[in-house]
């Protein structure tokens, strides 16, 4: 009888540190499903679609999340509270996840015609700033301001999950499978910064002043959201895409809830202009696209051709 | 000279001018207790506690510590000042009474070891 | 109900339960000084856990590959999580954690001091994986036998996920010799610094431990200082062959009679010096954390008062 639970377990302890090659948990990093997600990443180009589009529009989807991946995984150790400190991390990683798979996918369908594939670290790592095509409210800094990292996870992830509910009827396997995965994770994004934003704007007359604010900073950034690229105009016809232009009235209708919900005002401030009407998805991008990068690719740069 | 120990199980911290008194801090969230079913068929089970400043954040503050592995399938939590409890010092007349009645449990009865599945 | 015990009675029950070795739980009478022992353990255990987010949270941003920045990612997370485990097991003793996060950020209490180190390579994240997690989880398995209940819960929850965090330190250190001869350099360069660091992480030797006794005879230690370095030797010595790496101690060989590697005696003043608040990254460790709790506080406050006006809207 001197067997007891803690002993077993101890014991279980105890052997891992000796099984030093281990397999790896796919969950422990991932989430559950992103296995059977890869598996289809060598899915063939559905027919009559063009595979320049489909990689491009692949590397928007994947830019976007991995961006504000990078942005969300700043907050690492600097959090407000610890229980925020895990609720931030499942974030990013989440859309970490779904990044990986994004640029998989753009890496292989681009490759396809020519037999040059790029994996998806040739992608994050070694593309420069112009080769990018992420929309400029996932690069915006939060500068460790609570309020600017709720705002924007507010419209994004709401943004994010009203495209990603339409790409489930994608004629794309890979873009079904990521959106069917994604719905849920970004219905959670989106509820957490909801909440969030309910605290902030219906807290303290402090806060109150702090989120409206951010929502201020972040709202210039909202109007390109909606904008239709040609790439996007094209693959919309096909099956494959959403057009950004018709989620505007549900990404609306839930900002305008939330906010007023919240005590805060939706912004009147003219949107943030394009360069020669290119914006983010065209490859223009603000000026924090660059230090943002150089943080990501400096190391991975450092060393070409290693593997880690 | 400081005295430190690694009893602390992360490694080498001092075991002297180390204050532990107790208070509280103005402003922090209240604490409640999590309680996880960890798949259909079980009961929910408490595996710990969590600070939020209302239930509903409970609830998902819960759920990105307690269920980040995929370990539950539904999640309950209560104020931790909300639980009425008995107390373990006065266990004798609580829960004495059920200590002698050997026959509620399975080990009680002898089975034969070529009878299966008991 | 009961008539009231008297302390010598409860002393003499604790005893009982400890000598049964079963668990001490939240509500039992228990001696102030063993109360007074465990808030002090367990919550610089939990302090450990989230300073040492900053060492390997400094090379999240810049993993050199995508699977490695969500593995990284996690693991860092993991340990808010198991700060966050550990502050919960303090707390049924009657502390709260805003008051044990005062205490951490004014000084007033301690965390490990191998984070008082600098991360310089992403070798580092590897290593730490090793070396510190493996030290760590050398001292933490016997905890999951505590006498405490709750803390010996958190430690079987939280030994489950350290031995994730040694593998991928492991595995990420096998990919770095694997591959070109900088990253071979990096590993080599980076376990040299940790080594000794790592050794410390068992705290002074036998000899200069007073508190070890009263510890095991609670219940609350169960293996000596010595005896856990020595286990850990032993354990490294052929991961470190496994991986082509040298360990930095001309000193350590296999003794066959005593079954155990010999190894030179770690420079305890270098310890002593760090501990005391002169190590490489003290001061910017604990005015990292008390920023980031500073500066949330009008997060909290907002949360808080959030909640009071919706409770009085019911």
């Amino acid at each position: 009888m001197r067997t007891t639970q803690e002993d077993h377990d101890a014991t279980n302890a105890y052997q891992s540190l000796a099984d030093t090659v281990g397999h790896d948990d796919p969950r422990w990093a991932f989430g559950t499903g992103v296995e059977d997600v890869q598996a289809e990443i060598t899915s063939p180009v559905p027919d009559g679609v063009d595979a320049a589009d489909l990689a491009r529009y692949c590397l928007m989807l994947g830019d976007d999340a991995l961006i504000c991946a990078q942005r969300l995984a700043e907050w690492v150790s600097n959090a407000p509270e610890l229980e925020e400190e895990v609720a931030l991390a499942n974030t990013a990683l989440d859309l970490l996840g779904q990044a990986r798979v994004l640029l998989a996918r753009a890496g292989h369908v681009e490759g396809s015609g020519t037999g040059t594939a790029r994996d998806e670290d040739a992608l994050a790592y070694l593309r420069a700033e112009p080769e990018f095509r992420n929309v400029a409210l996932a690069e915006l800094p939060d500068s460790l301001d609570f309020g600017r990292a709720i705002a924007r996870l507010l419209v994004f992830s709401t943004w994010r999950l009203a495209l990603l509910h339409r790409l489930l009827a994608s004629r794309d396997p890979v873009l079904a499978a990521v959106a069917g995965k994604g719905v849920k994770e970004l219905a959670y994004h989106r509820d957490y910064a909801a909440r969030w934003t309910l605290r902030l704007g219906d807290g303290t007359p402090e806060s109150h002043r702090r989120m409206q604010a951010a929502v201020d900073a972040v709202w210039p950034y909202v109007e390109e959201l909606f904008r239709t690229s040609d790439v996007e105009r094209r693959l919309v016809g096909a099956g494959v895409a959403v057009d950004p232009a018709d989620v505007r009235a549900e990404v609306d209708g839930v900002l305008d809830e939330v906010l007023s919900r919240a005590t805060l005002t939706r912004p009147t401030v003219p949107p943030a202009g394009t360069v020669g009407g290119r914006g983010g998805r065209q490859g223009a991008h603000t000026e924090h696209l660059g230090h943002v990068l150089a943080e990501l690719q400096s190391l991975a740069r450092q060393h070409p051709g290693a593997s880690w | 000279m400081t005295e430190y120990t690694a009893e602390g199980g992360h490694g080498a911290v001092p075991t002297e001018g180390v204050p532990t008194g107790s208070g509280t801090t103005k402003g922090s969230w209240p604490l409640y207790e999590v309680f996880v079913r960890g798949k259909r068929g079980l009961n929910h089970v408490h595996v710990g506690s969590i600070h939020a400043a209302d239930a509903e954040m409970a609830l998902h503050n819960a759920r990105d510590l307690y269920t980040r592995r995929n370990e539950g399938v539904s999640i309950w939590v209560v104020l931790a000042s909300d639980i009425t409890a008995s107390s373990p010092a006065e266990k004798d007349p609580f829960f004495a009474p059920a200590g002698d009645k050997v026959y509620r449990h399975p080990t009680f009865y002898a089975i034969p070891e070529e009878v299966p599945h008991l | 109900m009961t008539a009231t015990l008297d302390e010598q009675e409860l002393q003499g029950r604790f005893e009982d339960v400890i000598a049964a070795d079963q668990r001490i739980e939240p509500r039992d009478w228990m001696p102030e000084a063993y109360r007074r022992t465990l808030v002090r353990q367990i919550a610089q255990h939990a302090h450990s856990e989230i300073i040492g987010m900053q060492p390997e949270g400094n090379w999240i941003l810049r993993a050199p590959s995508l699977r490695r920045k969500a593995i990284l990612l996690a693991k860092v997370q993991d340990e808010a999580g198991h700060g966050m485990y550990l502050y919960a097991a303090a707390e049924t003793l009657g502390v709260d954690r805003a008051e044990l996060t005062d205490k951490l950020v004014t000084g007033k209490q301690k965390y490990s001091s191998i984070f008082n180190y600098p991360a310089l390579s992403y070798a580092d994240v590897g290593v730490i994986g090793w070396l510190v997690d493996g030290a760590a989880i050398c001292n933490q398995v016997p905890l999951c036998r505590c006498s405490y209940g709750p803390y010996a819960r958190a430690m079987i929850r939280i030994c489950k996920e350290e031995s994730f965090h040694q593998r991928q330190g492991y595995e990420l250190l096998l990919a770095m010799v694997n591959g070109t001869d900088a990253q071979r350099e990096m590993v080599q360069e980076s376990t040299n610094r940790f080594w000794w660091p790592s050794l410390m992480m068992f705290g002074p030797p036998d000899a200069d431990s007073p508190n070890t006794s009263q510890s095991m005879a609670w219940g609350i230690k169960r293996h000596t200082n010595d005896e856990l370095r020595q286990r850990f030797v032993d354990m490294t010595v052929p991961q470190a062959e496994a991986l082509g790496i040298t360990l930095p101690d001309p000193g350590l060989a296999w003794n066959e009679e005593r079954g155990h590697y010999d190894f030179s005696e770690p420079d305890w003043t270098e310890l002593q010096a760090v501990i005391s608040g002169s190590g490489p990254c003290n001061a910017q460790r604990i005015a990292h954390r008390k920023r980031a709790h500073d500066e949330g506080e009008w997060v909290r406050e907002a949360a808080a008062a959030y909640a009071r006006k919706q409770e009085s809207r019911r």
